[in-house]
């Protein structure tokens, strides 16, 4: 599904990315993890098309395509999502009017017939019930005056309304207590399938109790230094960032 | 023939034709202050940023008479607004108000020429407050409108009553066989108790060049209310200064809302006077101007007496060569102690040639008060951008999308429902895309 190949990027001339090596297959959920400055929230916004980063080196390919060389909407209609970790507020613009344009564009790009306003609201009830949103945000405006629970709630309201095939959850958990990320780690569960993936990106092992990863990636200074099932995820847990750091740092240096 | 001696030309016609109109002498006065200043060029603080002297080296036709006029009912039907069925609408034609035409359809209006009520009844009234906006404005594009008032209208909302529909006031040029000059007056007296809702137009028919210079002044007594909404959509090659002054004379309540979304050359003034305690103002402004169009706000909120509220603000969308100005004042007098006047201009930028000035002034001269004002100039928000793409939006229709609820918090200030849907209508349009 996903095939990311000696990914280099940076912001302003800085490098982040060192060169990630990635593949995700259909079924499989990732976790990558990693201290503060790993590259991590990075890794997600270049994969979702953010225009601040430049790639200067590397490739990524989606469903066989140049994922790079597509605009972020492109992407969403391929089937990739992201989760913000820090959704932004559109004051004006109504949830419910965002959200039908949305699933209305990506239905256009696959060459489908707009839903028709009975079937979207229907779907957009149940949705609503299934992360527990109160249906008085869908006339309010998108993420306005929003708590930070509700706003990583509606990210995944998102997520279910437009079905992705790949969605990345960039720190989805952080400032949720363990009622939300309950719901969130549902939300989440119940939308996967073996057709599906899902790229986690968490500084804490937590989120990984309730969304259960198949492979952990450990991110530090811009490449991935380790790779393992969840018990990496514990040992990290357990052993802080530190250990991989100092081991990291330790093997560096004699390899010099 | 230069303009000054054109004018004079044709004062002295008007003066000798309406010799008995009650208003020669308030017309003299005026003529001799334009004579004096002319039209403002740039070196005016006021019309710094705003040239208007450059369109009065051509020649207009300026009607001082009414005729009737050779526009068809298929023009007049096109000019009018959603709602007109229910409305009362009046028309000026080239600046003139057209009584054959307009439709009174409330019981608790009356309207009549101004120069009529300028004699009967209302002559306290008028003398009163006719030419009270020359206090503000004080340059000779004012007084020129004042030296040429004819074919002026004056409407009265009795005393505690509330016309159900809103009154439409719709000016129309027809510049189809040469430039035209016109120059509607209006003074409107809203009673004790009394409410009243107007929404006002402007439209040029034919191809030639337009200017429009109107005055509408307006009394609101004690425990009145106004709304009144101003759109401006003319086309490219028309211009226009729009006076609208407004005085509180009662704790009353003023709502205004000035939606600019073309024309070649526009200037607003709009005063509001809070000349009793306790008075309350809104003023709401939304421009959204491409090509090369000129649209340039000016405000004045002058706090005369203790107590009052006033709230303002501007939002402005600037696309292509096209610019913006914002000049708002606020003045709050020696007396006016408790005072709360807030006042906020924002706008958006969506080429690199666009330009917009944006200037608010507090001039405070009372200590127990409270004020504010603020202003921002910036890019379209590129991580707002960013967020709608991921969801699979175009960047085009992701650009319209943050674009209307930019304006959409000055569209919800509209409260007539068809009168709403129509400018929401003329922004998804002009957006190209409807998010409804």
């Amino acid at each position: 599904m996903l095939t990311i190949h000696n990914l280099h990027a940076g912001i302003e001339g800085k490098e982040i990315l060192n060169g990630i090596n990635l593949e995700i297959k259909p079924g499989e959920v990732h976790a990558i993890m990693g201290p503060n400055g790993s590259g991590k929230s990075t890794l997600a916004s270049v994969l979702a098309g953010r225009k601040d980063f430049e790639v200067t080196e590397g490739s990524v390919e989606f469903f066989g395509k140049d994922l790079l060389g597509m605009p972020p909407e492109k992407r969403a209609g391929e089937g990739l999502f992201l989760a913000f970790q820090y959704p932004v507020e559109i004051p004006g613009l109504s949830t419910t009017n965002f959200i039908k344009t949305a699933v209305n564009e990506i239905r256009k790009y696959r060459g489908e017939e707009p839903m028709d306003a009975l079937a979207f609201l229907k779907l957009m009830k149940e949705q609503m019930a299934m992360m527990d949103i109160d249906q008085s945000l869908l006339s309010r405006s998108l993420n306005e005056g929003f708590s930070g629970g509700e706003k990583k709630r509606n990210e995944i309201f998102q997520m279910a309304m437009l079905k992705p095939k790949l969605a990345i959850l960039d720190e989805t958990d952080s400032g949720l207590d363990i009622d939300a990320i309950r719901i969130v780690a549902n939300g989440v569960n119940k939308l996967r399938s073996k057709d599906n993936a899902v790229l986690v990106v968490t500084h804490y092992q937590r989120l990984l109790d309730y969304i259960i990863p198949d492979f952990v990636h450990v991110l530090y200074n811009g490449r991935i230094v380790r790779s393992g099932s969840k018990k990496l995820a514990l040992e990290l847990e357990e052993k802080g960032y530190d250990f991989i750091k100092n081991e990291i740092d330790v093997s560096e240096e004699v390899n010099q | 023939m230069n303009t000054i001696e054109y004018f004079k030309e044709r004062f002295d016609l008007l003066q000798s034709v309406h010799k008995d109109s009650g208003l020669d002498i308030i017309r003299q006065k005026a003529f001799n202050t334009f004579n004096k200043m002319g039209i403002p060029t740039t070196r005016h603080e006021e019309w710094k940023y705003t040239r208007i002297s450059g369109l009065f080296n051509k020649e207009y036709q300026f009607p001082v008479t009414q005729t009737a006029t050779s526009l068809s009912q298929k023009d007049l039907d096109a000019v009018r607004l959603p709602g007109h069925e229910q409305a009362s609408e009046l028309f000026f034609i080239n600046g003139l108000f057209s009584f054959p035409l307009s439709v009174v359809r409330s019981e608790a209006l009356v309207v009549m020429p101004l120069e009529e009520a300028a004699k009967n009844e209302y002559k306290n009234i008028v003398s009163k407050n006719f030419g009270h906006s020359s206090n503000y404005l004080k340059d000779g594009i004012n007084a020129l409108n004042t030296a040429f008032v004819q074919g002026a209208v004056f409407i009265h909302v009795k005393k505690g009553q509330i016309p159900e529909h809103p009154i439409y006031i719709y000016n129309i040029t027809d510049a189809r066989s040469g430039n035209i000059l016109s120059q509607p007056r209006s003074l409107m007296y809203i009673s004790e108790n009394a409410q009243v809702q107007m929404v006002e137009t402007y439209t040029t028919i034919g191809l030639e060049e337009s200017f429009t210079n109107q005055v509408m002044e307006i009394i609101v007594e004690k425990d009145a209310r106004v709304e009144y909404y101003k759109i401006q959509n003319d086309a490219s090659h028309t211009n226009q200064v729009s006076t609208t002054h407004i005085r509180q004379v009662g704790k009353s309540y003023t709502h205004t809302v000035t939606i600019s979304l073309n024309g070649g050359i526009v200037r607003n003034n709009l005063n509001v006077v809070l000349d009793a305690e306790y008075c309350e103002a809104h003023l709401y402004g939304l421009y959204f101007q491409q090509g090369q169009s000129h649209i340039d706000n000016h405000t004045v909120v002058d706090n005369v007496k203790p107590n009052c509220f006033s709230n303002e603000l501007y939002k402005g969308i600037i696309d292509d060569n096209a610019t913006g100005v914002f000049n708002g004042k606020i003045f709050v007098q020696p007396q006016a102690q408790k005072t709360n006047a807030y006042q906020s201009n924002k706008n958006v930028l969506l080429s690199d040639t666009a330009s917009v000035n944006s200037k608010p002034q507090l001039e405070i001269f009372a200590n127990d008060v409270k004020c504010s004002h603020g202003c921002t100039v910036g890019r379209l928000n590129e991580e707002g951008l960013f967020y709608l793409q991921s969801r699979g939006i175009s960047e085009k229709i992701a650009r319209s999308l943050l674009l209307h609820a930019f304006a959409v918090d000055i569209l919800e200030h509209i409260k007539p429902e068809p009168i709403r849907k129509y400018v929401d209508k003329l922004i998804s349009e002009r957006l190209e895309f409807d998010i409804t």
